[in-house]
């Protein structure tokens, strides 16, 4: 089944070319990893398919649905309940709690909320013992797991991350990467890594090089 | 559901500002509802002490003060009137009903009023104990004055001239407690009425004789109805050109009596008529100023916490405008982040409202109890008033007004632009 389609897709701001990409397909379970240098358009391209941005030219398509085909509340419905997003700075809400910032995706999702499961999930990124903490009170590392089990409690088919590894020194890189991977795999969710950071290389079965449009 | 738990969840995350704000609503709304509930219960009151009367009439003078003075029992009156010719205008075909009053002495503080049965008919008093006067320094006693100033049943007591403590009193002459009546929520309560005879015998308007009739009296009082009528003819004979009273008290036989009979009795005779109900609005408006200022403080106070509402909101925006950008990631609609800031202001206004609702109709039932004590004025902070409704609406507008523009700026904001902001 493909997850992600994109044909030829480009993305300009203010008469400035931002982004090219000229295709890109990920099948269910898949893990891509989006490697190129600061200013080539990575998480721009990151929006575009999540429908925050509509591209220029081209298109991109979830599970078949193009995004910039649905109105403003069917498209950000449709974002809560296909994708998932790891961003590089996390945006956990501050006012809940661990398990709370948990629950409330999967009731953003449209999916019911399943405390056992949103529990299960957080044990297995080993961070259970914080379900019950404050974002405030995670170390970055606790946080960005966290972050990972919010964006996969809902079983999304794609999980997007943007920079995961960058704030990280190496061995956490590769743990981060690792956890990434494992955990798409286990919602069988296919996994979308956008990042300058070389360390990325070589770690996900396929990579894209993005270049700076000319 | 989701929506409410999370905006309990960011006023309960900035706990100081939340309950600030809280009692700023608070506040204003427990001054409008204590004015409301006083305003309300004081003119309530006003009214059903002047039930039944639809005009008294007395000496020349202010007519708020005769009002005040007969009707109301709180200022001095205006003067003394020959009954002779208070009596010409009861038998006026216009007028239904005429109670005389006569004032002048007290009892610690609580005005001996000296009348017929007729008067505590008004307020539908019932005796608690006793029976009615039947012989002159015979006295029944409101509920509030017997419980206050004493008045047992045949208990004695001397009646002190003037109308407030410390008169001259008329020791040689005491009182004696026959009834006692029942309480009626009412102006009747604070009063002791006795007849007409007695406040006349203790003014010297007449001969020892009537002592001896007294001690006739006390002698035999079972005998008292037909010593009663055989005595009222005999004062009606000696001394209908000299009684005085201080007032009559009178309901009119039909409405239209109201057009008429006022402006008769003001140009015609050496009397004057007032309306209570019209002198009493007269003096509302003068109140209801005052009260009106009071009420427009509050108002203030409730606007000041809008904008306080507003500010709190409004400044936690930039702070919050990335969890926001991320709830739309997460798959929450713009229309949903509006409503969930919308949300935010409407719980505020409602916990505002709340503790307001509870603090005003908490002071007022305390304010009760302190009058109905101290002044035998009966009021409560248990009744609803429909004007509330009013307000607790109000309140939620403030509370919707005050988040409107930072959920509009919710609504409108950019989630790409401010995450890569």
């Amino acid at each position: 089944m493909t997850v992600l389609q994109i044909d030829n897709l480009g993305f300009s701001y203010q008469q400035r070319a931002i982004l090219r990409l000229d295709g890109l397909t990920l099948n269910k379970g898949e893990t891509c990893a989006v490697i190129g240098p600061s200013g080539c358009g990575k998480t721009t391209l990151l929006y575009l398919i999540a429908g925050l941005l509509q591209p220029a030219q081209g298109s991109v398509a979830v599970c078949g649905q193009r995004l910039d085909a649905l109105d403003a509340s069917a498209c950000d419905r449709f974002r809560g309940h296909h994708l998932g997003i790891v961003f590089q700075r996390l945006h956990l809400l501050p006012a809940l709690d661990v398990l709370e910032n948990l629950l409330l995706a999967q009731r953003l999702a449209r999916v019911s909320p399943d405390a056992k499961d949103a529990r299960r999930l957080l044990d297995a990124l080993g961070v259970g013992a914080f379900a019950r903490a404050r974002p405030a009170q995670l170390s970055q590392g606790q946080a960005q797991r966290v972050a990972i089990a919010r964006a996969l409690v809902h079983r999304p088919v794609l999980l997007l991350a943007d920079e995961p590894t960058s704030s990280l020194d190496d061995d956490n890189a590769e743990r981060a990467i690792d956890l990434l991977q494992m955990q798409a795999r286990a919602v069988g969710a296919a996994l979308l890594v956008v990042t300058h950071d070389r360390r990325v290389r070589g770690r996900l079965a396929r990579e894209v090089q993005l270049e700076p449009p000319a | 559901m989701t929506w409410l738990r999370l905006a309990f969840a960011n006023l309960r995350a900035a706990p100081l500002t939340s309950l600030v704000n809280a009692a700023l609503l608070a506040l204003g709304t427990a001054s409008i509802v204590l004015l409301l509930l006083i305003g309300e219960q004081f003119s309530s009151t006003l009214a059903r002490d002047a039930r039944g009367i639809d005009l008294v009439v007395g000496a020349k003078g202010s007519p708020v003060q005769l009002v005040l003075s007969s009707v109301y029992h709180a200022d001095v009156p205006t003067g003394n009137i020959v009954k002779a010719e208070a009596d010409r205008w009861a038998a006026d075909p216009r007028v239904a009903h005429a109670v005389p009053l006569s004032l002048g002495d007290s009892y610690r503080g609580f005005r001996i009023v000296g009348t017929t049965t007729d008067y505590p008919a008004l307020y539908a008093a019932q005796l608690a104990s006793g029976r009615y006067w039947a012989t002159p320094m015979e006295a029944v006693a409101g509920a509030a004055a017997a419980r206050e100033a004493g008045l047992f049943q045949d208990g004695r007591f001397a009646g002190a001239h003037g109308l407030v403590e410390g008169g001259h009193a008329h020791a040689g002459q005491p009182y004696r407690i026959v009834g006692v009546l029942q309480p009626t929520g009412t102006v009747l309560d604070r009063l002791i009425l006795t007849s007409l005879d007695s406040v006349w015998n203790l003014h010297g308007e007449h001969e020892s004789a009537h002592d001896d009739h007294e001690h006739d009296h006390d002698q035999n009082p079972e005998d008292k109805h037909d010593h009663g009528e055989a005595h009222q003819p005999d004062h009606a004979d000696a001394h209908d050109d000299a009684r005085e009273i201080t007032a009559m008290l009178i309901r009119y036989a039909s409405p239209l009596a109201a057009t008429t009979l006022p402006r008769q009795i003001n140009a015609e005779s050496q009397l004057q008529a007032a309306a209570p109900a019209f002198e009493v609005t007269r003096l509302l408006n003068l109140v209801g100023l005052g009260l009106d200022g009071l009420r427009a403080f509050a108002g203030v106070l409730i606007l000041t916490a809008g904008f306080s509402v507003f500010a709190a909101l409004y400044g936690a925006l930039k702070a919050r405008r990335y969890d926001l950008a991320m709830l739309r990631c997460l798959g929450a609609t713009r229309t949903e982040l509006l409503w969930s800031l919308l949300l935010e202001g409407l719980m505020l206004a409602a916990l505002g409202a709340a503790l307001g609702l509870a603090l005003g109709h908490g002071a007022m039932e305390l304010i009760g109890r302190w009058l109905a004590t101290s002044r035998g004025v009966s009021a409560t902070g248990w009744i609803w008033l429909p004007t509330e409704s009013w307000l607790l609406l109000g309140l939620l507008v403030v509370g919707v007004l005050a988040a409107a523009l930072p959920a509009w700026q919710a609504y409108r904001a950019d989630v790409a632009r401010t995450l890569a902001g």
